[in-house]
């Protein structure tokens, strides 16, 4: 087991995530292909703190910032969801335009 | 043995991710991402990074998922309805592929540096110090981050905003 097992890992999953992001209509469902993008980024970010060595702990604090800005961002993202649904009626993306110049 | 481990563990992630990017049903996709970050969660562990999968587990499993699912609920119509695939989904496909094959190759060639060493891991005291001393502006500039989504959150979900008043 070696670093480049969890870049590949890393890799994948962050395509995976860029998969949901592009291919799914529902805003929740794109939310949550965001979150997996983020974890992505983590692995790699501990990845790298670990087969550093034990001085490099920059990666672990970076990983820790990461996940504290994924839960903001997840709670602002609920709240325009939910604003969005009750304006609209509807959370699907291709019939969100408000912001069309 | 720990090799072992770790394809069950990117086995179990990479299946969950799959089937979270590709399930009709918003509910499965939701319990699919649960599997997927406890499966990362595992991977900490198997880094040395036990607390920082103890944040995974605590943040994402206990409070994320959660706040996903609350979502999913109060923005349903009737049933949980199948969500259709894009209709420009081999575009996104081919797009993570081709992303994913570049990734790859510049993976494989770069990383003779590190692929040699073990890892290794990090006492929390020794985290803690480093986060509180050599990253404290960073960390508070965090904490006032989450105070403003907080507010944010607030004033964007409540019921009743100034446009809606006028």
């Amino acid at each position: 087991m070696t670093l480049l097992h969890f870049e590949v890992l890393g890799a994948a999953l962050f395509c995976l995530g860029l998969y949901g992001v592009l291919a799914r209509r529902s805003a929740v469902l794109v939310l949550m292909a965001v979150e997996l993008m983020l974890n992505a980024v983590n692995v790699n970010l501990v990845a790298f703190a670990a087969y550093r060595g034990a001085d490099h702990v920059t990666g672990l604090v970076i990983a820790i910032f990461v996940i504290t800005i994924a839960a903001a961002e997840v709670a602002l993202a609920m709240a325009i969801i939910l604003r969005l649904f009750r304006t609209h009626g509807s959370v699907n993306l291709d019939e969100i335009d408000v912001l069309r110049g | 043995m720990t090799l072992a481990i770790f394809y069950v563990l990117a086995a179990v992630t990479l299946a969950s991710s799959v089937g979270m990017v590709t399930t009709g049903n918003v509910v499965h996709a939701a319990l699919l991402l649960l599997a997927a970050l406890g499966g990362v969660a595992g991977l900490f562990v198997l880094l040395f990074a036990d607390f920082l999968a103890l944040v995974q587990v605590l943040i994402y499993g206990g409070a994320i998922v959660i706040v996903i699912l609350f979502a999913l609920m109060l923005t349903r119509r009737g049933e949980f309805e199948l969500t259709s695939e894009h209709r420009r989904w081999p575009f996104a496909a081919m797009a993570s592929a081709g992303l994913f094959t570049v990734l790859t190759i510049a993976f494989v060639s770069d990383s003779s540096q590190f692929n040699s060493v073990d890892r290794s891991g990090v006492d929390i005291e020794t985290l803690a110090t480093v986060l509180f001393e050599k990253w404290a502006l960073p960390f508070e500039i965090a904490s006032l981050v989450l105070l403003v989504a907080l507010v944010g959150a607030i004033v964007i979900a409540r019921s009743g905003g100034p446009e809606e008043r006028s």
